[in-house]
């Protein structure tokens, strides 16, 4: 049985500066096996293939995003860049293209330009390309996030076409059900390491997620209360109903004056997503949206500072902090937007701020003018927070406020949520920690590939609740 | 049963590609233009074949030069420089053709054709250099181009300097004569229909590059990398090659060109084909090439230098006739393109009431 591996590979490590990508990986594909890869974002998987794909030995890699030219033909998007020969013969692809395409079962047209199929005809002819170029291993990179049901369904079809050929698949992608309608067998890695290889049908979904998110299923230890949690008020604060963005898919979602409650799911379910919708971060699509009981229109993030609503993102670095700006400059930042750039703030008064909110989070800075980048990770997460803070918001929303800060600030953190509750103010919270949510949160909404698959309150808060149901599927 | 329906679905005939269909929009223009011309203009001699002629003399080198840029504009790039590299080429091949000294007409003429070609040469491999090897903005390239291509212009000659060479001089009056296509003066003497030279050289500059692109790894190459750098990178092209190889055909067909337009106009000067790289990027913009790259061909572009030139035939024999007339019409025309251009290329994925032949889907699903 261990003869027929068309692919191993022992102790993979990869450095990236000041992480472990990959920590002694190994990896094995069989001939003729659709291998799933599984873990959240960040888990490595990227950084696997990356690895495989300089191989270049036989391997083909397919990614998310199609690599095919969408001007030219679909004979031509699959011969180009492979034929030595100087001069093109059209005919001569057109007819090879023709025999492929039609072997795999492939509703396209040779002569076809690739900007007229859909997505789902597109990744097939890239996967036809790489199957002509002989592979004996393919790699999947999420080949079907772009897709819809039944484009899915002739992707698995051809999928399986090619596994009885012998091809070896590697199938990475985050979508549980497609994981056991298609694999054969699952590697799960977390934070650069292996967690384990299962074939399909030793694993059940639930132990998969728990597995994924390095969590042992019967480990529900009681978790020590920071605070008393907040249910909230009866006044509903913020109500959306079939909220769509560019990058998310339309959900329902409200939450009460007072109330802390938190979106779950793996990484990459959609969480960040939908409150991103909620503010107006990425382009709002579709949705009526009320606050305090009056429709308003949210389209980017000053409408939602304008209506009260603060956002904390999960990309410190990317999203929160402007780097070469002093803690107090960071800090004032979204009152003076909110305030507009025609009436600035007297520096007495900016100061007055600063100083206030550096001592009610005990920001440890040297002084208001350090540059925010000489902090700390966890006292720039609260210079963050104390910016949003300060716009005294109704609603806040905290998008992982608690990755990378020590155990000391995260304590505060939580503590700080519970205690804005209590002053009335209606708080989502977000954390890869279901501790974390379960400690803070009086409500969890579940999400699993992009749609809100449960509600979580009262006695279902605990750890194996809110797991199977990120799971789904068999209970 | 599946090998014959391979066969018919490869015989199947496919909806217009993007480029072909703007193609096909310039070309139609064009004849539509020049019918109208003939109709309602007939007695300023649009109804005799020698101004269809003339229009091919007049601009031959304007159709080498949009030929080449084309092709740098399908590998998304840009070439401002064209216009300066027949300024300096015209010069320095005057002074050469003057100054040479060498008896042989045959080998003098010779030389100052690869002094042309060499000059578009060192141009090309130069910009091209920049452009593809260190990833320098090609519009700030061919900009310093230009500037530089003109400059070294005014170095060699302040005053115009006119062709003497005797030799040179016969090969600009020689015409091809084609009798048939001719018309009787009143004396009753028949006129041949005259094309230059130049004009048949730049016919064949658009046959030659149209293969290129059409039919040789080169051209496909650079339709791959204007259509997607990144897929270009993923599916195995040399991008860099590609990239600095349409640099180096945009300037010998530059050089090439000002050896043309010396031939047409045997006089050096300083302001040589002023401006005359607006003309080519808008000759190719109407053509139907895209700036955005991967989209365009070599027979549009022939068919927008000779939409523009006939615009500006016909501003110039209607009351109408000063220069800046031609210029707003010309602009006019540019803006019009560009719209219909955008129209048609984002109606095409949408469900709007277009012909069959214009429509884009998915393919039917063969359940």
């Amino acid at each position: 049985m261990q003869n027929d591996a068309v692919l191993t590979m022992r102790g993979i490590c990869k450095r990236f500066p000041g992480t472990m990508a990959l920590n002694h990986v190994d990896f094995t594909l069989r001939k003729g096996e659709i291998h799933a890869l599984m873990g959240e974002n960040g888990a490595g998987k990227s950084t696997l293939i990356k690895v495989l794909d300089a191989q270049n030995a036989g391997i083909s890699t397919v990614y998310q995003e199609i690599t095919l030219c969408p001007n030219l033909t679909v004979a031509e998007n699959m011969f180009i860049g492979r034929d030595p020969g100087k001069s093109v013969h059209w005919k001569e692809y057109e007819k090879r293209a023709a025999a492929i395409l039609d072997g795999l079962g492939i509703p396209a047209r040779p002569r076809q330009e690739l900007s007229r199929c859909s997505l789902a005809v597109q990744q097939m002819v890239a996967i036809a390309r790489a199957v002509d170029m002989k592979c004996k291993v393919l790699i999947l990179d999420e080949p079907t996030s772009s897709l819809d049901e039944k484009e899915v369904e002739m992707l698995f079809k051809l999928m399986r076409d090619l596994r009885a050929r012998g091809v070896g698949i590697i199938f990475v992608t985050h979508f549980l059900e497609q994981v056991y309608e298609v694999s054969d067998r699952i590697t799960v890695l977390r934070n650069g390491e292996l967690v384990g290889e299962y074939a399909v049908a030793d694993l059940p979904q639930v132990e998969l997620v728990a597995k994924m998110m390095g969590k042992d299923l019967n480990d529900l230890a009681d978790l020590e209360q920071v605070g008393q949690k907040s249910l909230g008020g009866q006044e509903v604060v913020y109500d959306a109903r079939g909220l769509s963005s560019s990058e998310s898919r339309p959900f329902d979602f409200s939450i009460r004056c007072g109330e802390v409650n938190g979106f779950t799911g793996l990484l990459g379910s959609g969480r960040s997503e939908s409150v991103r919708a909620v503010f107006g971060a990425d382009r709002v699509t579709g949705g009526k949206v009320q606050i305090k009981g009056k429709t308003v229109k949210i389209s980017k993030p000053h409408d939602a500072m304008t209506h009260g609503i603060g956002y904390l993102p999960e990309d410190r670095k990317r999203d929160g902090i402007i780097a070469d700006l002093s803690v107090r400059e960071n800090i004032i930042l979204a009152l003076q937007v909110m305030k507009g750039f025609f009436h600035p703030m007297s520096r007495s008064q900016m100061e007055k701020f600063a100083d206030e909110y550096i001592q009610a989070l005990q920001i440890k800075t040297a002084s208001q003018d350090t540059p925010i980048k000489s902090l700390s990770g966890g006292n720039q997460q609260k210079v963050i927070l104390a910016r949003w803070l300060l716009t005294h918001p109704d609603y806040l929303i905290l998008d992982e406020p608690t990755r990378g800060i020590d155990v000391g600030t995260k304590l505060e953190i939580q503590k700080l949520v519970l205690k804005l509750a209590e002053e009335n103010m209606s708080v989502t919270f977000i954390s890869s920690e279901i501790e974390e949510m379960l400690r803070v949160c009086s409500r969890l909404i579940v999400m699993r590939d992009r749609k809100i698959v449960g509600e979580l309150s009262g006695d279902d808060l605990t750890q194996g609740h809110v797991m199977k149901t990120i799971a789904g599927g068999e209970q | 049963m599946s090998a014959v329906k391979t066969e018919r679905a490869a015989k199947r005939r496919e909806p217009l590609t993007n480029t072909s269909l703007l193609m096909l929009i310039s070309v139609c223009i064009f004849f539509f233009m020049y019918a109208a011309a003939i109709i309602f203009m007939g007695d300023s001699g649009f109804t005799k074949p020698q101004m269809f002629f003339d229009l091919l003399n007049d601009n031959a080198y304007l159709i080498i030069i949009a030929c080449s840029l084309t092709i740098v504009m399908i590998g998304g790039g840009i070439n401002i420089s064209v216009g300066g590299v027949i300024g300096l080429t015209v010069m320095a091949c005057a002074l050469f053709l003057n100054g040479n000294g060498i008896e042989n007409s045959f080998l003098s003429i010779l030389l100052t054709l690869l002094l042309a070609l060499g000059i578009g040469l060192a141009f090309g491999v130069g910009q091209g250099f920049l452009v593809s090897y260190l990833d320098i903005q090609p519009f700030i390239v061919t900009l310093a181009g230009m500037f530089l291509s003109r400059g070294l212009t005014t170095i060699l000659s302040v005053n115009p300097v006119k062709v003497t060479h005797a030799g040179f001089l016969e090969l600009v009056k020689t015409k091809i004569k084609i009798p048939w296509l001719g018309y009787t003066a009143q004396n009753g003497n028949l006129i041949p229909a005259k094309l230059e030279i130049g004009a048949v050289v730049a016919l064949c500059v658009v046959v030659l590059m149209y293969v290129l692109l059409r039919y040789m790894r080169l051209g496909r190459h650079i339709y791959a990398l204007g259509g997607n750098q990144q897929s270009a990178l993923m599916l195995g092209i040399n991008v860099r090659r590609a990239r600095f190889s349409s640099y180096v055909i945009s300037g010998v067909l530059s050089g090439l060109a000002g050896f043309i337009f010396l031939m047409h106009k045997p006089t050096g000067n300083a302001s040589v084909a002023m401006r005359s790289e607006m003309d080519a990027i808008a000759a190719s913009i109407i053509g139907g090439t895209l700036l955005t790259g991967g989209v365009g061909n070599v027979i549009g572009t022939f068919f927008g230098v000779m939409i523009l030139a006939t615009i500006q035939k016909i501003i110039g024999l209607s009351p109408l006739k000063e220069s800046y007339w031609q210029d707003m019409t010309s602009g006019a025309m540019l803006g019009f393109f560009i719209l219909l251009q955008s129209v048609v290329l984002s109606s095409r994925g949408k469900k709007m009431k277009l012909p069959d032949w214009m429509k884009i889907g998915a393919p039917k699903k063969t359940a």
